[in-house]
């Protein structure tokens, strides 16, 4: 199943994402005025949020140029050192810019 | 906790929630602007970046949604990808379930449409120092949701000057966005067992299935093995 990617096709997906993103938000106050998640159900939902993240991002890493590679390993390197998002994704970008420029 | 009868949701309490929330903006606004950078680059119009910003309005899942776009946009893992990155929304509003269970039922569903994750955080502080005004979940929202499509629009009139964007480095945004969410809400060890099948599973996927399943099985395969893990809290409840 796939929409065109025309104005209709793009304006209904994201129409969708913007549903089931609601879904999300509203889902666990429904959910826990009925009945209460559970450790195992937050466990999985935990480990699977940030699994999604890692299930996009690897492929970018194994099939992209070195680049993306550089880019990736300086953000996870600045992250680790100061834990900050916009330090860490500026200094992916400049990894990546200086790779490719010279 | 908050007493029952006090819990209530007015103007003046969302007014001090966008006051707090407006230094966290400036930041949401660079952020909104690679987004609409990268949006670009990934072939969106910038209406159509906008409106996702303005509609969806949860940043992790909309990088992520720019990966599927193409001249088709496959349905299924779009719907999968969306739910979820944002699944930790439901423990979120479960979290704070309690407290809003004393507002209307309206209000209730109306104060999480903006929830995310920081004006989340200050507003379970909020509740679980015993403040009973939800106003700054809703305030919060609203100044974070501002700044996020304040910056897309930015991100799309600068953005559409730049020819090569990864040339500049421009077109790893995502991934490196991606990356510093990823990394920064984490401290313990343990979470690499289910990152670690994720990256595995989703490789095997990308190489034996068909296209654009790797994140959902990557997902899927991270989330049981979450399971693996001793629950961190609770020894035997």
């Amino acid at each position: 199943m796939t929409l065109p990617a025309s104005l209709a096709g793009t304006l209904l997906a994201i129409v969708i994402m913007a549903l089931v993103t609601y879904l999300t938000r509203s889902g666990g106050v429904f959910v826990m005025s009925r009945v209460p998640i559970g450790p195992r159900v937050e466990r999985f939902i935990n480990a699977m949020a940030g699994s999604v993240l890692v299930a996009v991002i690897t492929p970018m890493a194994v099939h992209g140029d070195w680049g993306a590679r550089l880019a990736l390993v300086a953000t996870l390197g600045m992250m680790l050192a100061t834990r900050k998002a916009l330090v860490a994704i500026a200094a992916g970008i400049l990894a990546a810019a200086l790779w490719r420029l010279w | 906790m908050s007493r029952a009868s006090d819990v209530r949701l007015d103007l003046a309490g969302t007014v001090t929630g966008l006051r707090r929330m407006a230094p966290l903006c400036l930041f949401v606004v660079i952020f909104g602007l690679a987004f609409g950078v990268a949006a670009l680059s990934h072939g969106l119009s910038g209406l159509e970046a906008v409106l996702m910003s303005a509609l969806v309005f949860a940043g992790a899942s909309q990088f992520a949604a720019l990966e599927l776009w193409g001249a088709e946009i496959p349905l299924l893992p779009l719907i999968a990808i969306t739910f979820a990155i944002n699944a930790r929304h439901l423990l979120m509003g479960a979290a704070i379930q309690p407290w809003l269970s004393h507002l209307p039922a309206g209000q209730r569903y109306a104060s999480v449409v903006l929830m995310s994750d920081s004006n989340w955080a200050m507003a379970a502080a909020d509740y679980h120092s015993g403040k009973t005004n939800v106003g700054m979940l809703v305030g919060g929202g609203i100044a974070l949701w501002a700044a996020w499509v304040a910056g897309t629009l930015l991100g799309v009139v600068f953005g559409s000057g730049i020819t090569q964007p990864e040339r500049f480095g421009l077109d790893v945004i995502m991934g490196c966005f991606l990356l510093a969410m990823l990394v920064g809400g984490r401290r313990d060890l343990t979470i690499l067992l289910p990152w670690t099948a994720a990256a595995l599973a989703a490789l095997a996927a990308m190489t034996w299935l068909p296209p654009h399943s790797h994140v959902i099985v990557g997902a899927l395969a991270g989330g049981l093995a979450g399971l693996l893990l001793p629950g961190p809290r609770e020894p035997a409840s």
